[in-house]
């Protein structure tokens, strides 16, 4: 039995979700809350399975670890091929624990506006577990694409079920936004496979790839290079997600319930960068090269705009209300929070533009800081949306007094995302900017302007994102927490037990990473060196 | 306890401060939260004075360094955290300790009946900790650290009475406003940082924050720097220094922030944090001294911020705001001081100014407490008789602080002028006139200051009382040290024609961290000590003539022809109101950049809402229609019986489906085609013969 665990770590990490599904699917409705336990244990397995996952992860090694390997479907030589290494062991620890704390933040189902039933609700929760885990662990490309899409149909009932007042609406759009993205990367997929000749027969190992990237290069040639490198950019570059494609984003997220934001913002917006990097990246590292300017710029945009826009929520957005055609004004504290998800976004792709060591291992880190701290913070826009039922930011006023240790850890994890030094998210922040400011590329003109400035300009213009992140963090802060007290909220209770127990452990690892980065850093900077040099960027000096 | 101990327990026992009053201060009582927030900070300045004495006054008087921890580790990028005291370093230790304890003592009776005793101890001590962080961090990005932290507690304490009834908006805002204007600072520190990481890195394959090894590399490196490059760096430095020591143009939230309690003030907004920006630059000293346009621009900008907040000094009626901009106008002084190269005199002034504002600032909080919250000196006046102790005090500061000797302010103010005058930069001369008129405007404005609140009757309503000792205790100790603090630096040519010693030990003692200014180099001349000595005199005496007169002209003002400046208020009204006004900077600045910038984001997120997820829906939508003539022609085109079956199965579909709206089945379906349209043309373009080959074998083809 305990050579068996060791043995299939991952799988079961993968698969008890489901199989807790299936179990849960077997539960008569109305016992509540033995669905609710059985989903509880079922996401506690693979987070006491991370346990031993990181006891014997090696982290000096950049190979993959903890492989399993199969054959699944022979005929077309499609493998059950899982392993991880560490640019994907950080992704995995997060889906595991923040799919625990959600099950504890679903625990007051019952009382939630919309109430459809809490079977399904646990069942496609943990079946959206096991499809994210998969997606992170997947090494053959069909299995990864397979768990892509196991993950979009539970988060759209999830959002279109259990959502708020748009939510058919908003459910829908990711749907078709990310399916979009999915018929992209199959057809690149496809494509891969079928030009792919691994000892004499076609291929889906995303190793073999990587290993023969230069092969594909000289058998494409550089241009369906490109194409290929574009058409899975636009797949992952939906889910980060990327300017133009990020419009499904506000929707879902102000739309969905709270944990099924947390687990969107802090999960399947890292599906993304992570497929990018496993993918994009090591498929076709030249076009990577070439594009590395045009990422730099997203990233830059992806920065500023989604910090204005976030800034907007706070004077407030004139919107046509279609069904009632009448113009509304738009405060809404969740969609703030959702415009700087896009705009922490960015810091990943600047980051990725440069691929340098910093950057690379910034862009790692502030996924799995992203993940912790936006998390926290839709954790705690629930918490006051679960008493006020709204989260019109000019509505409150001196929330603080009432409510001193939820204003007192909502103002940690606004500073932890504004990116205040001490904090996590300060030093994944400034090794993406350190990142792309070390790229430096004198033989090429972008924009009119030399590669040796143009990465340091673009960096430069990131910068402000700092101040802007600061200005609508802090000013939504002063309109929620601070001034005299909202008579309307006098008797609002503070933050209860079981909600600090989901924050909690985000606010310590919060910190904790803050003080020590290089216990997360340490996991994975050895997958990052092979990264970097697999990749090599102009400017990597080899040695 | 090993040197080393000593020097994380300097730092860490003010943030276990910190954490007991955050965490247990609200159970344990007033006593207790007061006992430890004093307690820690008191024991960190018995500790720095320890090192002070054992690794400085004693034995070989070099730098300390403690243990290495690991921080930041990535290949080419690496980070620990290592404190590291230097001369420089130790000064700023015993500053921000000693007179941290003092204020920290003073808050015990100041905040006695405050609602959030403990939390406002914690925030305290949890300042301390950083500002200790930000002086002793050996890593530019350590110091970096300390100086975000210190924003931080300044925000938290700046709005520390957020829920006030009628001032609780605005005090949180002045908060907010603070925060957000230093970041504006940071962002340009912040480039300036990675330009000089890169630079250094690139250029000499050196990757490193650290001050001390920068400080190498620019020292074995000196004929082949870029200078324009590392101007560039310089004033993008100092333009982070400009946020934390409000200077022109990020001057404006000093004022703001007297908003919160009255020590916080006196410790963060006048005699530490707002330093931070002087110190960070001498400490840059090594590559400011090879900078000389950088040097003019921290001159002119040091002088004109001196004069400016000097004038509006003369106008305002709330004795924090006068004050608030006399620390504005004083840190002006000591950036001009840096920037004529003469970096020791610029801590020196530093250090005085710390005894003097802060003893200015306390005894204001006295005034404040004594009549019930009264700050607006107009309905002051006559309290001499009524607060006597804090009459004292503030009157020896303000003595002080106008320049008069041989109280401290006179001789870190005149070595300032002295500099300045006697540099061989273009700029020295002019900045020497603007400081000497600023000398004369604050002489005035004090001493306005402080006839109008302890001279003349009371025109308040108030019963007015004097402080409790714990306050006053702290009043009587910076009243001594303003007026021996400025011993130390007595200069050496007043010092060897009186008692034919070298006097300025301050300068003697700075001299082992500061070595540019005692070298002289391109910025002093080397003269022979008898001519400079003669002309030092002059100017001291000048200098005191001008602190006289500016004394005078406020005696003769608000004592003997009291009805005066309302009269030239009145002549004048534009000038006036606009120096009253403060040059109307804060709404120049709200009208051309933040509401700007808040309707742009507006724009941007409608934008957002109509252009690009507008053409989202509009091609969904499009698409959705068009698809509709595809079904009409499907079934028109395709056999009944098809027809029949494909509508059995849509019926039973539709029963299946979960939504309401859902079109799904048609999206997919469109999914579907497109992916194969999409794949057909590749494919009709690539002509991949093993796609060709592969259908082949499949029998498709």
């Amino acid at each position: 039995m305990n050579e068996f665990i060791t043995n299939h770590l991952l799988s079961l990490i993968i698969f008890v979700p489901l199989i807790g599904a299936t179990v849960i699917l077997f539960i008569p409705n109305n016992q509540r809350l033995l669905i609710k336990i059985a989903s509880l244990v079922s996401a506690a397995i693979p987070l006491l399975l991370c346990y031993p996952l990181l006891n014997e992860y090696n982290s000096a090694s950049a190979q993959f670890q903890f492989v399993e390997r199969a054959n699944w479907i022979e005929y077309f030589n499609i493998e059950y091929y899982i392993g991880i290494d560490g640019l994907s062991i950080s992704m995995v620890l997060l889906t595991a624990m923040l799919s625990f704390i959600c099950i504890i933040a679903s625990w007051n189902i019952e009382h939630w506006k919309v109430n459809k039933g809490i079977k399904g609700y646990f069942c496609l929760f943990l079946l959206l577990q096991t499809g994210m885990t998969g997606v992170f662990c997947a090494l053959d490309f069909f299995l990864f694409y397979v768990f892509w899409e196991l993950v979009l149909l539970p988060m759209y009932f999830l959002i279109g079920i259990w959502g708020g007042p748009r939510r058919e609406y908003a459910a829908m759009k990711f749907f078709l936004y990310t399916l979009v993205g999915s018929v992209l990367m199959l057809v690149v997929m496809l494509a891969l496979y079928f030009t792919s000749n691994k000892d004499g027969a076609f291929t889906f190992d995303l190793l073999w790839y990587k290993e023969n990237a230069s092969k594909i290069l000289t058998s494409w040639g550089s241009k369906w290079v490109m194409v290929g490198f574009v058409g899975l950019f636009i797949g992952f570059a939906i889910k980060v997600p990327i300017f133009p494609f990020h419009t499904w984003l506000p929707d879902a997220h102000v739309e969905a319930p709270t944990p099924v934001s947390v687990i969107l913002a802090g999960v399947l917006l890292k599906m993304g960068v992570y497929g990018l990097l496993r993918i994009s990246y090591c498929v076709f590292p030249d076009a990577a090269i070439q594009f590395s300017p045009i990422m730099m710029i997203l990233g830059a945009v992806n920065i500023i705009y989604g910090a204005m826009c976030s800034m907007a929520q706070i004077r407030g957005v004139p919107r046509l209300d279609k069904s009632t055609g009448q113009m509304t004004i738009e405060q809404d504290w969740k969609k703030l929070i959702a415009y700087s998800s896009v705009s922490h976004m960015g810091y990943c792709l600047i980051g990725m533009a440069a691929v340098t060591t910093a950057g690379i291992t910034g862009a790692v880190f502030e996924m799995w800081n992203h993940g912790i701290i936006t998390g926290a913070l839709f954790l705690l826009v629930g918490v006051l949306y679960d008493r006020a039922h709204h989260r019109n930011i000019n509505e409150f006023g001196g929330l603080w007094a009432p409510m001193p240790y939820y204003g007192g850890i909502t103002a940690v994890m606004f500073m932890a995302s504004l990116g205040l030094p001490g904090l996590a998210g300060f030093i994944s922040e400034a090794l993406c900017l350190i990142g792309g400011f070390q790229a430096s590329d004198p033989t090429n003109y972008y924009l009119g302007i030399s590669g040796a400035y143009f990465y340091k300009i673009l960096t430069g213009i990131c910068a402000i994102g700092v101040v802007l992140g600061a200005g609508y963090f802090l000013w939504s802060y002063q309109r929620i927490f601070l001034g005299s007290l909202n008579t309307k909220y006098a008797g609002i209770s503070d933050i209860s037990t079981r909600e600090l127990i989901t924050i909690v452990p985000l606010l310590i690892i919060t910190i904790l990473l803050g003080i020590q980065p290089t216990l997360m850093t340490d996991l994975f900077i050895n997958s990052v060196k092979e990264f970097v040099s697999f990749i090599g960027m102009p400017w990597i000096t080899t040695g | 306890m090993g040197t080393n101990n000593m020097l994380f327990a300097v730092i860490l026992l003010p943030f276990a401060g910190f954490l007991f009053n955050l965490l247990a201060g609200s159970f344990v009582g007033k006593k207790l939260v007061s006992l430890v927030g004093c307690g820690v900070v008191i024991i960190s300045f018995i500790l720095s004075a320890q090192i002070f004495m054992s690794s400085f006054l004693q034995g070989a008087s070099t730098a300390v360094q403690s243990n290495s921890i690991r921080w930041i580790d990535v290949l080419d990028f690496n980070v620990d955290i290592t404190l590291y005291v230097d001369h420089l370093t130790i000064v700023m230790m015993l500053v921000v300790t000693g007179v941290g304890s003092l204020i920290h003592i003073y808050s015990v009776g100041y905040m006695h009946d405050d609602k959030r005793f403990n939390r406002y101890f914690s925030y305290i001590n949890l300042f301390t900790s950083f500002m200790l962080l930000l002086i002793m961090g050996k890593s530019l990005l350590l110091m970096f650290v300390g100086w975000e932290g210190v924003g931080l507690c300044s925000y938290l304490l700046i709005g520390f009475w957020f829920d006030d009834k009628e001032k609780g908006i605005s005090n949180s805002l002045a908060g907010m406003k603070a925060f957000i204007v230093n970041r504006v600072g940071d962002l340009s520190f912040t480039i300036g940082l990675m330009i000089l990481f890169t630079y250094l890195g690139e250029k000499f394959n050196v990757w490193t924050l650290d001050i001390l090894k920068i400080k190498d590399v620019v020292a074995t490196n000196e004929t082949a720097l870029n200078i324009p490059l590392l101007t560039a760096v310089c004033i993008l430095l100092f333009g982070g220094a400009c946020g934390k020591s409000a200077q022109i143009p990020l001057y404006v939230w000093l004022p703001d922030a007297m908003a919160g309690p009255t020590p916080v003030s006196a410790l963060i907004h006048a005699a530490t944090m707002v330093t931070a920006g002087v110190y960070m630059v001498a400490r840059f000293n090594f590559i400011f001294a090879l900078c000389p346009t950088a040097l003019a621009v921290v001159a002119l900008v040091g002088a004109t911020t001196a004069l400016f907040a000097a004038t509006i000094g003369m106008t305002q009626f709330d004795i924090k705001k006068v004050l608030a901009y006399s620390t504005v106008s004083q840190l002006g002084y000591m950036f001009l001081a840096c920037g004529v190269g003469a970096f020791i005199a610029a801590i020196f002034h530093l250090v005085t100014h710390a005894f003097f504002k802060a003893c200015l600032f306390l005894g204001s909080g006295s005034v404040i407490h004594g009549t019930g919250g009264e700050q607006d000196i107009r309905h002051m006046g006559g309290l001499r008789k009524k607060m006597p102790i804090t009459f004292i005090t503030f009157a020896i500061a303000t003595i002080a602080i106008a320049g008069i000797p041989p109280l401290a302010g006179f001789f870190s103010k005149d070595e300032i002028l002295w500099k300045a005058f006697s540099s061989n930069l273009a700029v020295g001369k002019l900045v020497w006139i603007i400081g000497l008129i600023t000398a004369f405007i604050t002489a005035f404005y004090m001493f306005r200051l402080l006839f109008l609140t302890f001279f003349g009757d009371y025109r308040g309503h108030h019963h007015v009382h004097e402080s409790p000792f714990t306050m006053v205790f702290a009043l009587i100790v910076l009243a001594t040290l303003s007026v021996i603090g400025g011993w130390v630096g007595i200069p050496d040519a007043l010092g060897e024609k009186v008692i034919h010693t070298q006097t300025n030990k301050f300068e003697h003692f700075l001299d082992k961290s500061i070595p540019h200014e005692a070298k002289s180099g391109p910025l002093h001349k080397e003269n022979s000590h008898e001519h400079h000595s003669s002309a030092e005199f002059i100017l001291m005496g000048v200098s005191i003539l001008v602190a006289l007169s500016g004394i005078f002209l406020a005696y003769y003002l608000y004592m003997k022809k009291k009805e005066i400046p309302a009269k030239i208020a009145s002549s004048f009204p534009e000038l006036y109101n606009t120096i009253y006004n403060k040059y109307f900077v804060d709404e120049a600045y709200s009208s051309a950049i933040v509401q700007p910038l808040i309707a742009s984001s507006v724009q941007t997120c409608r934008f957002d809402n109509t252009a690009v997820d507008g053409s989202v829906n509009t091609i969904a939508y499009s698409t959705g229609n068009s698809s509709k003539y595809v079904g009409v022609f499907d079934n028109n085109a395709v056999d009944a019986a098809v027809n029949g079956v494909a509508n059995e199965v849509y019926s039973t579909g539709g029963q299946l489906r979960l939504l309401q709206s859902g079109n799904i089945k048609m999206y997919l379906s469109i999914a579907v085609v497109s992916s194969i349209l999409i794949m057909a043309v590749l494919w009709s373009i690539l002509e991949w013969k093993q796609v060709k080959d592969f259908l082949v074998s499949l029998g498709l083809l």
